[in-house]
């Protein structure tokens, strides 16, 4: 056990906590964010994507205590009340999801490429995207919605 | 537990997952004090049958709807939201007959304790099946609303007309009143001796119109719930001691390293071992500190050996349809056909894993399931913990993907009895590596088929054998005059107990994606060795107009060019019909001929499902259908040894990625006269064969096992 202390959507957190434990299950379990989602539990899906320091983290397989110090970003945390952030505006736009499962770790994996990307190519989006898994087959209109994302004023902050 | 025939109910005939085998149970609680609970309640339910949960739809229409005083209209559907769109098509359907604002409806669904009943979301029957149930309930309440406003107006019935809720006396713009005004939030008692009609497509202003999804923002903003994301106070997530192979028996287990964990509380009632935390991570810690061992009872059966085994020990064959004598045939000469096709076992891989919470409050156990049956499930927990129904409520909050997969859902049984057992709320998550374990696959088939086609082109004969997939989609459909179709066993393995190594089930369109390879895939051996390009070749053996309706269709928006294959293209055709909706679609693929991997270029389906509720839902289901079918086209496959399930997480298993996902062009046949057909599932149905018959067409060479895996490809063109 020992003090685990980072910004998570914008507040100060402390944190007594094993550090050994995950990120994902911190979230979840112990402060209530559900939105970060348990899909494989091996860094294989890509559901419990996180940012940590505005780039795209597997929350399964992250230690809390490595994100000591640092910034994460939830789901929870995108819109600013009720004003959608673009991309999460993108995907309601394109209809990028069916089951919503994958939903919140494929916004934060879009952020995370348009932060260090802001104009990607097809190409490029395809190719960051493809570590997250959709079984419903929404893939189509993810891609559409990241590109309506980078095209959008504003799209990465 | 298992499913009919036909694909469409569930029926409970098994024991629950965990049948009680003793009338005490050991609880540790969290202190590691031994407590002996009686629970009588519990006695004697391995030997009762379980209700087999078979109701009806209710009459009354206002099991399906509620109007507020303030006109707010709440629609009530024992349908779940999978993310197939329910939650929004439905009240398109209400809102249309009852003549309200669709913005004014609100939907509760899935919840047992609110909802009419319900067997289960699958079969593509929300829409189809169900629609009709709901409009005719909307249409009743409707005119008995119109026949009590005619009294309050003083005016005759005829004179009235209705539009968002409000009805008004014609010639008299003072006379009306509104829907809620008439119901005061009341229930309606009055019902109509004679059911008005529903409303004339024709007629229609919000069904056929692409209604914003309902469950759009709280989706982007994970704020949507699904049910491991439920957290009653002082819930503990538990994880469950699993067997490592399917028929092994508990031998022996030792909690004592977990009890020493602080926060653990370990519960075990005969064969279940459950380990219960605050958190999940540390309940699954302490699970692996249970030394537990299994007497393993193995199948002498893996992925290799399966076909024959499902051959050899088929049971009695079914016949699903006949015509003419292809036995005794003795007309001119044909050119005889022979060919055997292989399904394998699949998984349904939804990404929420089966998730449940149970909590149980003065008697009453309330359980948040993500499943496609609460109805059924509620029944189980009833049989599991012998509790009257009034004592159980299954909610069904968001389901992250069902497919088919969480028809079955044990784990909303395991949350019940475990939250009993530690008078605690209890959550159960399951791991992917349970997820694969506890699945319902697909099953693995064999299919032969044996053909004739005369000198003109026409096929004359044919006879259809298919194990283990099951009717759904066997019988073909083109004119063939002598024919035969049998099925030896069905796609849930329903009695006939060891056939599989596991359990079986629903995969979307069950079975008639396996039937599709086989049959589309003959047609076109048969058209390639005709000479004749393969539409032409449809087109010659088929009068069903709506399957060549979609077959010009597909044709059209893809841009097909008669030439007989192999063309070196790499384009190719497949069919099918389900759900009552038939589909064509055309692929143009591209394969490495150096290491067999396939890439679909683009995919156009031209689907005709009759009335289209919601334009762009139904798009995505489409979509989602031919996405998702890459993976049994090309690389799912459960590789297992005896009772064991050797894929246990996506690093083996691998489902389709952004980087296969093609170009998808979709048409919808205008089809009126035709009511709301299924969507979930028809257009996922032809794809495989529909990308055989283009690796064919590419390179010459045909697989006939499925997934078409680049070995199998490379394979089949060393020949």
């Amino acid at each position: 056990m020992r003090v685990v202390s980072f910004t998570l959507n914008g507040k100060a957190t402390r944190l007594t906590v094993d550090e050994t434990r995950m990120l994902l299950w911190v979230l979840r379990d112990d402060l209530g964010l559900t939105g970060t989602k348990f899909g494989c539990g091996q860094a294989l899906c890509g559901a419990c994507t996180v940012l940590v320091n505005n780039e795209a983290v597997q929350s399964c397989a992250t230690p809390v205590g490595e994100v000591d110090g640092k910034q994460v970003v939830t789901i929870e945390g995108l819109a600013s009340g009720d004003r959608l952030h673009p991309i999460q505006e993108a995907f309601v736009k394109h209809l990028g999801f069916q089951c919503g499962y994958c939903t919140p770790g494929m916004i934060l994996g879009a952020y995370a490429l348009l932060h260090k990307t802001p104009k990607p190519t097809r190409a490029q989006i395809i190719a960051h995207m493809d570590s997250h898994l959709c079984r419903c087959g929404a893939h189509g209109r993810i891609v559409q919605a990241v590109e309506t994302a980078a095209a959008a004023k504003g799209g990465a902050r | 537990m298992s499913w009919d025939d036909d694909g469409n109910e569930l029926v409970i005939d098994g024991p629950a997952p965990f049948p009680v085998t003793r009338r005490d149970f050991l609880k540790l609680t969290s202190t590691g004090v031994l407590v002996l609970m009686s629970v009588d309640a519990l006695a004697g339910q391995e030997t009762a049958r379980p209700p087999t949960g078979r109701q009806g739809y209710p009459t009354d229409f206002n099991a399906y709807l509620h109007i507020g005083a303030d006109n707010k209209v709440t629609c009530f559907v024992g349908k779940v939201e999978l993310g197939q769109g329910a939650m929004t098509s439905l009240p398109q359907l209400l809102a249309e007959d009852l003549d309200v604002a669709l913005a004014s409806v609100e939907i509760v669904c899935g919840d047992t304790d609110l909802c009419p009943w319900d067997m289960g979301t699958f079969g593509s029957l929300s829409i189809r099946a169900f629609g009709p149930v709901l409009r005719a309930a909307a249409a009743e309440a409707r005119g008995v609303l119109l026949a009590l406003a005619a009294e309050r107006l003083q005016v005759p019935v005829e004179s009235l007309s209705v539009k968002d809720g409000v009805i008004r006396a014609a010639g008299s713009a003072a006379k009306t009143v509104t829907y809620g005004q008439l119901t005061e939030g009341k229930r309606i008692e009055r019902t109509l001796a004679s059911k008005p009609a529903v409303k004339p497509v024709k007629a229609f202003t919000i069904v056929g119109t692409s209604a914003p999804r309902r469950d759009a923002i709280e989706k982007v903003t994970g704020k949507a719930k699904y049910a491991g994301d439920i957290a009653p106070a002082g819930a503990l997530h538990a994880r469950i001691l699993r067997p490592p192979a399917h028929g092994a028996v508990l031998a022996g287990a030792d909690t004592s390293a977990a009890e020493k964990m602080p926060g653990v509380t370990v519960i075990r009632d005969g064969d279940l071992i459950a380990v219960l935390h605050q958190h999940w991570d540390e309940a699954d810690k302490a699970l692996a500190l249970v030394k537990a061992s299994f007497t393993r009872k193995d199948p002498p059966v893996d992925n290799a050996t399966i076909f024959d085994h499902l051959v050899k020990n088929a049971p009695p064959e079914q016949r699903v349809a006949a015509g003419g004598d292809p036995a005794t045939y003795a007309g001119p000469p044909l050119q005889v056909f022979e060919q055997t096709y292989y399904d394998s076992y699949m998984a349904h891989a939804p990404m929420e894993t089966h998730s449940a919470v149970a909590a149980v409050e003065n008697g009453k156990v309330t359980v948040w399931a993500g499943t496609q049956t609460p109805f059924p499930v509620k029944n189980q927990i009833m049989q599991a913990l012998r509790l009257p129904a009034e004592k159980v409520r299954v909610i069904t909050p968001h389901v992250g993907g069902g497919f088919g997969g969480k028809s079955a859902s044990r784990q909303a049984v395991e949350a019940a009895r475990l939250a009993t057992l530690a008078g605690k709320p209890v959550r159960v998550v399951f791991t992917r590596a349970e997820e694969f374990f506890y699945d319902t696959f697909r099953p693995a088939a064999v299919l032969k088929i044996r053909s004739g086609l005369d000198a003109s082109g026409r096929i004359v004969t044919w006879e259809y054998w298919v194990y283990a997939a099951g009717e759904r989609g066997a019988a073909h459909f083109y004119d063939i005059p002598h024919h035969r179709t049998l099925a030896y066993g069905t796609w849930s393995g329903a009695g006939v107990p060891g056939y599989h190594p596991f359990a079986v089930g629903p995969w979307r369109a069950p079975g008639a994606s396996t039937n599709a390879f086989a049959r589309e895939s003959h047609i076109d051996v048969m058209a390639a060795k005709a000479g004749i390009d393969p539409v032409e070749f449809r087109l010659k053996n088929l009068t069903d107009a709506r399957m060549i309706r979609t077959l010009k269709a597909a044709a059209a928006k893809f841009g097909w060019t008669p030439k007989a294959a192999p063309s070196g293209r790499g384009v190719g055709v497949a069919c099918g019909i389900d759900a009552g909706t038939y589909d064509t679609l055309m692929v143009e693929v591209a394969v490495d001929k150096t290491t067999g991997a396939v890439r679909v270029k683009r995919v156009v389906c031209a689907q005709d499902q009759g009335v289209v509720v919601n334009p762009a839902g139904s798009l995505q289901q489409v979509e989602g259908c031919i996405t998702m079918g890459l993976g049994y086209t090309f690389s799912e496959e459960i590789r297992f040894k005896g009772g064991e399930v050797l894929d246990r997480n996506f690093d083996t298993y691998a489902i389709p990625r952004f980087s296969q996902v093609p170009q998808i062009d979709t048409v919808f046949i205008d089809a009126p006269d035709v009511p709301a057909q299924g969507c979930g599932e028809p257009a996922i149905v032809p794809l495989g064969a529909a990308v055989a018959n283009a690796i064919y067409d590419a390179v010459g060479a045909r697989v006939f096992q499925l997934p078409m895996t680049p070995a199998r490809v490379k394979a089949a063109m060393k020949g």
